[in-house]
């Protein structure tokens, strides 16, 4: 593979359809999806350990950095840009109420995680929302008001 | 949502008031934008005709560079240029890390990128210009370097030694700096102690890992001479002189824009090489330039910091009085003193903290700070405090110890108290307003060490090694001109704010503080509509931009709330005088029977108003109806700064209780408390969240985080999968607890909180740690405190 290959896809982020475009074969998701203006997936470390351009790929949280934007293909993507449902506004409220980020790069990721664990309907205790987030790095808040956040979202949506 | 339980200011006016927002937890309006994607980092801008550059960074600690060959690279797809030191040069003139007000420093030369020689693993060399990252990056590939790889000084601690390898000959040795404070007479009063402990700690490399990498882009404008940077930074006003000045450039013709800024900590308020070689690049070039750092560089080029090893020696008598304190501490810098602010403020802020809460009317202490071939070292949040804090409180414990007494009595005999301000350090340093005996109060009063103690020993008899520390520690925020404008930075140690009410009725503010997710558009906005008497939703705020704001440093130090909000809160005032004085005229009444609430002009006694609305309009599209001779202004500017002490400082107390597994030597922070003296807190939730992560980026120094390297200078851990930062799961609840007491040098009595967290963390855990393991006779000395130490300590291994 030379660095100009390119592979037509298509997909749909947020419920856009992108259709027939070309990536170049050797582009991660972040960085297209980036390319693209969808900004809000961040990365940090471009090798899956801080957790920031974590996104939703067919309804798992996926790696956007660790994902070739070609292994999309047929896939249904969503970028936080489309977290809007009614869960997530209620999610987003608490991480505002909580003060749940600083900075906001590692929201993005966050949030992602956090939708995973509603999803989960687990009840979970504080230290089991700890380790749930442990893969998703924080270096302004200390995690405490993440924890607070995301168990007060557990209490009222699940 | 309320904390009135936080001591208001009686300065501030009432809290039983409309739109009374000063000491209340309302949630950052407008930070939303995080949550919904639309933060706006550097790395997410794109300007047309844009290109991107990398950097080839030396592989080497040490090496010369024989030849560079860029012909192939040139040829690569998508490559507009290739420098190396010789183009760069051209336009970007050398910089020297080095200021005048303590005493002689010597740094060399520094040039953004390496010319003849590499001095660390990472240093810059040469840089690819290509049309996008990755073509960069396939073009380092195809530069040739003839390397000649040199002997490196990596140790410190052999750097001054006869044999050593000289970084810079032309100094003749690696001695950077060196300062020492003598107070008293030490020698003579550790003879007349009844007991003297020693003790030797130190501290490994860590660094910042801001989440969001380094990042620049630079877009020189010809046609107008211009020179637009966006920046991830602090100090948006010190980057536009820099910048400037080592261009050749018109000052007033450089923007800085810092947007949304991805954590900072310290690591983005210096200047670095390679964003000094992008803005060159896009003058030589005429087109955007942009320089993302990847995680690798982040490692191997953002400023490192600690690196420090100090031997300490305390002299008590018999009922616990803390006689002398000696010091001796010695700090390794990398090649090259950081621009402009210097490396040997760390090591300054060593000699100054170090037992600063407390009455030692004997004091000594040397600093010595060395080149070697690593990392640059410099200010990282908490500046010395870690150090500081960790020794003084390790050999307390020791003479607690020693005396057989309790470890917060032998504190509360000591400490300097608080009705005796203003006052000095050990060191000679202003102290004022501080509240050390309250603050230790207070923190024994939510801690129970009565418990504690019970548990340790239950703890004990069941096999588990469990300890428990108290600290206390004074915390630099708020400084004056004489932290580094005295000794030639020009660096303002003056902030301004602007506010205006604009025709719609809204109040738009400016400020040269700026916001790295602290909270400053959140608190600046507080300000000013408590002073104005205005909605929360009204004010907007603009930040971090040297076109748009009032000139000033920016956010560094935790001089934010102190300085820059008190400059809001005269802005907001002066704006609401001249409001009431245009109002007085227009309803022909007296200008002390009216007030603002809630966006109107009241009448105090009753009857009609007048809305702000309606007033701007009359201002502003039919100024005919206002009386004549009337001021129309409905703009104030205002600044402030602190003078004739160097510092505000902040005092904190804190505690916290861990276990240790003796056979994987894993420690638990099982709780953690602090008490945090910052006088008025604008928004408690808000203090809360400084002093929790503040914490964390101190349990990272103390338990976890190292820039590992091997004895060739090459650093061994430079991804973030190796290099270990705090996760979720380790970490405690942290209970936070305040006493007030305001600053008596501005009207908002505010003092910084960003830096006690980092600052006294590893101090406290260490003790905790060193507390439960004298139970077995052992005791730990080196930061980070990894279960391989605790294991060695304990002879497991």
């Amino acid at each position: 593979m030379t660095a100009n290959n390119t592979s037509n896809i298509s997909f749909t982020v947020n419920g856009e359809k992108f259709n027939n475009v070309n990536v170049p074969s050797r582009q991660h998701l972040a960085d297209y999806l980036r390319s693209q203006g969808l900004t809000g997936t961040h990365l940090g470390c471009e090798q899956g350990a801080c957790g920031a351009c974590t996104i939703e790929m067919d309804g798992k949280a996926v790696r956007s950095c660790l994902v070739l934007a070609s292994q999309a293909n047929g896939s249904d993507l969503k970028t936080v840009e489309g977290f809007d449902d009614q869960m997530m506004e209620q999610v987003k409220q608490s991480f505002l109420k909580h003060n749940a980020f600083q900075c906001g790069f590692c929201s993005p990721g966050m949030l992602m995680t956090t939708k995973e664990i509603l999803l989960s309907k687990k009840k979970l205790t504080r230290d089991e929302i700890r380790s749930e987030i442990s893969g998703n790095y924080c270096r302004c808040t200390g995690y405490q008001s993440i924890v607070d956040a995301i168990e007060e979202c557990i209490n009222e949506i699940n | 949502m309320d904390d009135l339980k936080v001591n208001q200011n009686p300065k501030l006016g009432s809290i039983d008031r409309p739109n009374s927002y000063i000491g209340r937890s309302v949630p950052r309006q407008n930070a939303k934008k995080h949550l919904d994607g639309g933060g706006q980092f550097v790395d997410d801008l794109t300007l047309p005709r844009m290109v991107h550059v990398a950097f080839l960074r030396s592989p080497f600690a040490h090496a010369e560079i024989k030849s560079i060959d860029v012909k192939n690279a040139k040829q690569s797809d998508g490559v507009i240029d290739v420098f190396t030191a010789k183009e760069i040069d051209e336009v970007c003139k050398p910089w020297v890390g080095v200021l005048g007000h303590l005493g002689e420093m010597r740094s060399p030369e520094q040039s953004p990128l390496a010319k003849n020689i590499a001095r660390w693993q990472g240093e810059p060399v040469a840089v690819v210009i290509a049309n996008s990252r990755a073509q960069a990056e396939d073009a380092l590939e195809l530069i040739e370097v003839d390397w000649l790889e040199k002997d490196a000084q990596v140790d410190m601690e052999t750097a001054l030694d006869p044999n050593a390898v000289i970084i810079h000959p032309e100094l003749g040795n690696n001695l950077f700096w060196t300062r020492t404070v003598n107070q008293g007479d030490v020698d003579k009063a550790f003879k007349e102690a009844d007991a003297v402990v020693e003790t030797t700690l130190d501290f490994a490399r860590h660094t910042g890992v801001t989440l969001e990498s380094r990042g620049i882009v630079a877009d020189w404008n010809k046609a107008e001479n211009k020179m637009t940077i966006y920046h991830n930074g602090q100090a948006p006003h010190m980057m536009q002189h820099i910048i400037a000045k080592h261009l050749d450039l018109n000052e007033g013709l450089v923007r800085i824009i810092s947007r949304d800024v991805g954590g900072s900590f310290g690591i983005k308020v210096h200047v670095y090489p390679d964003e000094m070689a992008v803005t060159a690049i896009s003058k030589k070039l005429g087109r955007p330039v942009k320089f993302i750092a990847d995680r690798l560089e982040s490692f191997t080029t953002d400023i490192h910091a600690r690196c420090h090893k100090i031997s300490g020696k305390l002299g008590v008598d018999k009922n616990g009085k803390i006689l002398a304190m000696e010091i001796d501490d010695l700090s390794g810098i990398g090649p090259f003193s950081m621009y402009p602010r210097t490396s040997a403020i760390e090591t300054n802020q060593v000699l100054n903290l170090s037992g600063a809460p407390y009455v030692i009317p004997n004091y000594k202490a040397v600093g010595t700070v060395v080149f070697q071939n690593k990392t640059p070292m410099c200010q990282y949040r908490a500046v010395g405090h870690p150090i500081a804090v960790a020794i003084t409180e390790a050999l307390i414990d020791k003479a607690a110890y020693k005396i057989e007494m309790d470890l917060d009595k032998i504190r509360k005999i000591n400490f300097i108290p608080d009705n005796s301000y203003p006052n000095k350090s050990p060191s000679g340093v202003p102290l004022e307003d501080l509240s050390h005996q309250a603050s230790m109060d207070k923190l024994l009063e939510i801690m129970d060490i009565k418990e504690i103690e019970t548990k340790k020993k239950d703890d004990y008899e069941k096999g588990i090694l469990s300890g428990y520390g108290v600290i206390s520690m004074c915390e630099v925020t708020n400084p004056s001109p004489l932290f580094y404008g005295v000794g030639g930075a020009h660096i303002s140690s003056q902030d301004g704010a602007s506010i205006r009410l604009e025709g719609s009725g809204a109040i738009h503010l400016s400020s040269s503080i700026t916001e790295q997710g602290q909270g400053t558009e959140a608190i600046m906005k507080q300000i000013a509509a408590d002073q104005l008497g205005v909605k929360l939703e009204s004010v907007r705020v603009t930040l971090g931009d040297t076109d748009a704001t009032p000139y000033g440093g920016g956010t560094w130090a935790s001089r934010g709330a102190g300085i820059g909000g008190e400059a809001v809160l005269k802005a907001a005032r002066k704006l609401k005088d001249n409001i009431l004085n245009i109002a007085a005229a227009i309803m022909q009444t007296d200008k002390d029977s009216l007030d603002i609430e809630d966006n109107n002009v009241i009448r105090k006694n009753g009857g009609e108003g007048i809305s702000l609305q309606k007033l701007a309009e009359t201002v502003y599209y039919r100024g005919h109806e206002i009386p004549k001779g009337t001021n129309p202004e409905l703009l104030a500017t205002a600044s402030f700064l602190i003078e004739g002490i160097p510092f505000v400082f902040t005092n904190s107390a804190m505690g916290c209780q861990i276990s240790i597994d003796q056979d994987t030597g894993i420690i638990k922070i099982n709780k953690f408390w602090a008490v945090e003296d910052c006088g008025t807190q604008i928004n408690p939730k808000l203090v809360e969240e400084q002093i929790r992560g503040g914490v964390i980026q101190g349990i990272g120094g103390a338990l976890f985080e190292e820039c590992v390297y091997d004895d060739q200078g090459n650093m061994q851990n430079a991804t973030m999968a190796d290099y270990l930062v705090p996760m979720a799961y380790e970490m405690p609840d942290i209970i936070v607890d305040h006493v007030t007491t305001n600053s008596g040098r501005s009207i908002i009595g505010a003092k910084g909180a960003g830096e006690a967290g980092t600052g006294g963390a590893p101090a406290v855990i260490m003790n905790a740690i060193n507390n439960a393991l004298k139970q077995v006779g052992a005791e730990v000395i080196s930061q980070p405190i990894t279960p391989e130490k605790v294991l060695k300590a304990l002879g497991k291994i």
